[in-house]
């Protein structure tokens, strides 16, 4: 190709094309859903022993078949379940008179590669919709990262703070350095319990350090349990089945909530696909998850989303994986977390899958921080996103799990969590965090605002916390002895979570009562519209209302006290003189309104227009219409009544028309709907120009700017300006001759 | 007045008599005032075997068997200490323990700690490890 295409040239450019995009490639896993070798469904059942799944015999199986086979199926109803046929199945997920109860039941008899091959039947609107029905618990809610480059223990506390009482029922941090991982982990238990009493908080490191911030009191839950598809791979993460399951247990004897992870497309990452279906993968994973125990999954690509992207079908596989792990009646946090592509465009149509059914988690992290800060591998929404996400809620009318929060409101929890952390810090000798910390980690954009520390001495106080055993209780008899009783009550509260066991159970989180809200008590039963969770009543009420949201009664100008800008003289006469211009004001222009959209002072625009019509060698002659708003009844109307047949007509909001009375009143000579980029100079050129019409001279059309984004950005004040203009008017009643005051005091009041 | 497993979820505000912590504190003990007062001590606040039982009755009433299973062993490691929870742990990872040593932790499991469904557990493990070399011997790289 010798010469390109400048289109495809700029497109090459743009941030999407920095992804690749892959054909299927089966044989290395490469693929989203029914891969050539993913295997026929079956089961065979002999004298209560699984004998044959999924295209294997007993004696072929993996550690993977044979962990599903002692554990996750239940034979009272595989008969059943498994002689329905694909299509029959996928209708009863999308079926709203088919209970969640009744697919669960059926879904417990199912193979993985039944389950795999019954939701790959699902277009993705009916996976939505299969997915709103099945998240196990009646409402959704959102976790949130909490990290930085520093691991600074003010910023983290403040974030975590911040996280908390944004509504994020839980937490998670990790850690850059693994010795850290105490004091970050105390961190943000200290922020979350400062902002909301009730979040859940872990610290994603190696399991046996998690196990013991666990035991310690200073963590409650853990999502680190990661199980893969494949048994090469597993072996390769250096666990089985077994390994993983008991450690479920385990974390379970501690009082910690556990979820597994998995996720498509990490065996083909990880060189082991054995040829199968991301999907089909998937559902093994889930199978597994379900069958030790755990209460639930984070899954749906997780680190490997922009893997999944890469090839066809990859947002939908991910869905897919997400309603599976629902229908096994696992609690879902829906990944969203890792970054799904450089293009924000295709990030927001991929979470829509997730967000608009709602699961348990929308995001199985949002990052609280700046990009920059976290640790997680970039974050697919950050804290520059928090607007974006608050808009998409209130446009969908849809609860994402994030609540709005204002700057003061912000500023004051994120201050008092660093005081916290402060007085912890000290409390225990460790190294100070001074104030000048606290006024950074309250005031912070990232961790570049903050100061550095003594890394080598706050590891220290970090290997301190495991060796003499520092608990939550002790960090809450700190808190209490140092003013800061309610996180310390807070903190006291959690410890108690743990010993009635509650949040163990599945999709279990903390509400604001500090009562557990989980699939048992708070189920999901949405059967139909009208049923199951809704944003409505209250919680609508706060979701709606965004800090910077504005009264639309406040966006009026008010004309208190401004001097006349024009005086009405008598009924217009129609004119007789061939160089006669009228300028045909709207029924508020200079009188209720005084000011343009653009932030013109009607006056000016005046002087502007009438210095234009006299440059062209006419008269102008100003009138106001009363009888229409419309800026082309406006127009057309003063042009009956010039003596050249052309006026000028004009809006309060400022835009004009040039017209003739032989015109049609919607057709016209030249219009300017862009107001807002009208200048006095434009107001200027299109008097002149009137002037040459009403002159018959040879005239060229005012140059005029176009800003594709005005109307996005102003239509909300051009209705309420429109509403004035529509409110001044006076039916029936004829135009009127003005006089234009001498200029003084013209006064630019313009909140444009 | 008898457990209700259907019904009396979440036990900590439903059945709050039903809970205590290892050393007998009674839920609404476990306050701000008795860490004043010393009277809390971080290995007070966990739950007990009894508690997680109770869960895993939750858990098997709203019809997760698997989940309850893992709530029962659960309640088994309770009074495993962390150290030997941990060297379990390890030994179930591939390629780590002998038929022989998971069988002899098995064993201890059962007689030490009278936790039989994870010695059942553990047991199952070590036929499927060595079905698929994946006991110790079977490592490549030893």
């Amino acid at each position: 190709m010798t010469q390109r295409s400048r289109r495809f040239a700029e497109r090459e450019r743009r941030e999407l094309r920095r992804e690749v995009l892959i054909t299927p490639q089966p044989d290395l896993g490469l693929v989203a859903m029914n891969g050539p070798n993913d295997p026929q469904p079956g089961l065979k059942v002999e004298q209560g022993r699984v004998v044959w799944l999924d295209g294997r015999s007993e004696a072929e199986f993996d550690a993977i078949d044979h962990f599903i086979a002692s554990h996750g199926l239940d034979l009272d109803v595989a008969t059943e379940a498994m002689a329905l046929d694909d299509a029959e199945l996928a209708r009863r997920l999308v079926d709203v008179n088919v209970s969640r109860e009744e697919l669960v039941r059926l879904g417990r008899g199912l193979t993985p590669a039944r389950l795999a091959r019954v939701v790959s039947l699902l277009d993705p609107v009916e996976m939505m919709f299969a997915l709103k029905k099945l998240r196990a618990r009646r409402a959704p809610a959102n976790q949130a990262h909490v990290t930085n480059l520093k691991e600074n223990p003010a910023l983290l506390a403040a974030d975590a703070a911040e996280a908390a009482a944004r509504g994020f029922a839980e937490i998670e941090t990790t850690v850059g350095v693994s010795r850290y991982a105490p004091l970050n982990a105390m961190a943000i238990l200290v922020g979350s319990q400062t902002g909301r009493p009730g979040v859940l908080t872990q610290c994603a490191i190696e399991e046996r350090r998690s196990l013991q911030l666990a035991i310690q009191g200073i963590t409650t839950y853990a999502e680190t349990l990661s199980v893969y598809g494949t048994e090469p791979v597993f072996v390769d993460g250096d666990d089985t089945p077994w390994s993983k399951g008991f450690l479920a247990s385990a974390y379970a004897s501690r009082g910690i909530k556990v979820r597994f992870t998995s996720g498509g497309g990490s065996e083909a990452l990880m060189g082991h696909a054995g040829g199968c279906s991301m999907l089909y993968l998937e559902a093994r994973c889930l199978a597994l998850a379900r069958a030790a125990g755990s209460q639930g999954v984070q899954n749906g690509a997780i680190s490997c989303v922009a893997l999944v992207m890469s090839v066809p079908a990859g947002s939908r596989e991910i869905l897919a994986e997400n309603l599976l792990a629902a229908w096994l009646d696992l609690e879902v946090a829906s990944g969203n977390d890792a970054i799904a592509s450089h293009s924000p465009t295709r990030r927001a149509a991929k979470l829509m899958g997730q967000f608009l059914p709602g699961t348990d988690f929308v995001t199985s992290g949002w990052s609280v921080m700046p990009r920059y800060d976290n640790m997680f591998g970039g974050g697919n929404y950050d804290a520059d996103d928090i607007d974006e996400w608050l808009t998409m809620q209130r446009d969908w009318q849809v609860d994402g799990g994030i609540e709005p929060l204002s700057e003061s409101q912000t500023v004051r929890v994120r201050e008092r969590a660093a005081r916290a952390i402060q007085t912890v810090f000290a409390a225990f000798d460790f190294p100070a965090i001074t104030d000048e910390e606290v006024e950074a980690a309250t005031y912070a954009l990232d961790s570049r605002d903050l100061p550095d520390r003594d890394r080598a001495a706050d590891v220290a106080a970090a290997d301190r916390v495991l060796a003499e055993g520092i608990s939550g209780l002790d960090v809450a008899r700190e808190l209490d002895r140092h003013a800061f009783t309610e996180v310390a009550e807070a903190i006291v509260s959690m410890q108690r979570q743990r010993v009635s066991g509650d949040y163990l159970q599945t999709s279990a989180i903390i509400g604001p009562t500090g009562t557990v809200e989980a699939a048992v008590n708070d189920p999901n039963r949405y059967s139909g519209p009208g049923t199951g969770y809704r944003l409505d009543g209250e919680r609508w009420e706060r979701l709606q209302h965004l800090p910077h949201e504005l009264d639309a009664s406040t966006l009026d100008e008010t004309t208190d006290a401004q001097p006349a800008v024009v005086v009405e003289k008598h009924v217009a006469m129609i004119g007789n003189d061939p160089d006669d211009v009228v300028i045909a004001l709207g029924p508020a222009f200079a009188g209720e309104l005084r000011t343009t959209i653009g932030g013109l002072a009607h006056h000016d625009v005046l002087e502007a227009l009438i210095a234009g019509v006299r440059d062209a060698g006419a008269v102008p002659r100003l009138v106001r219409v009363r009888r229409a708003s419309d800026v082309a009844f406006i127009g057309h109307d003063g042009a009956a009544i010039a003596g050249s047949r052309v006026a000028i007509g004009i809006q309060s909001k400022g835009t004009t028309v040039i017209h003739r009375a032989d015109l049609q009143p919607l057709d016209n000579l030249e219009l300017f709907g862009m107001a807002p980029s009208l200048t006095l100079e434009s107001y200027r050129a299109i008097g002149r120009n009137a002037g040459g019409y009403a002159l018959k001279q040879r005239v060229g059309p005012v140059p005029t700017v176009m800003d594709n984004f005005a109307r996005a950005k102003l239509i909300v004040r051009t209705t309420l300006l429109h509403a004035r203009e529509t409110a001044a008017i006076t039916q029936g009643a004829p135009a009127v001759e003005l006089e234009l005051v001498a200029s003084e005091g013209t006064s630019r009041t313009a909140r444009v | 007045m008898a457990f209700d497993p259907s019904a009396d979820y979440p036990i900590g505000t439903e059945r709050p008599d039903l809970v205590q912590t290892p050393g007998g504190l009674a839920l609404d003990e476990l306050t701000l005032d008795a860490l004043r007062s010393g009277r809390l001590d971080a290995s007070e606040m966990r739950a007990t075997a009894q508690t997680l039982e109770l869960q895993a009755q939750v858990a098997l009433a709203a019809g997760r068997l698997q989940l309850a299973a893992n709530l029962e062993r659960a309640a088994e490691l309770t009074d495993v200490p962390d150290e030997v929870v941990l060297e379990i742990y390890t030994a179930l990872r591939p390629h780590r323990s002998t038929a022989e040593e998971l069988e002899s932790w098995a064993e201890r499991l059962e007689n030490d700690f009278g936790a039989a469904k994870t010695a059942a557990f553990v047991r199952e493990a070590g036929a499927v490890y060595a079905k698929r070399s994946l006991i110790h011997a079977d490592d490549p790289a030893v």
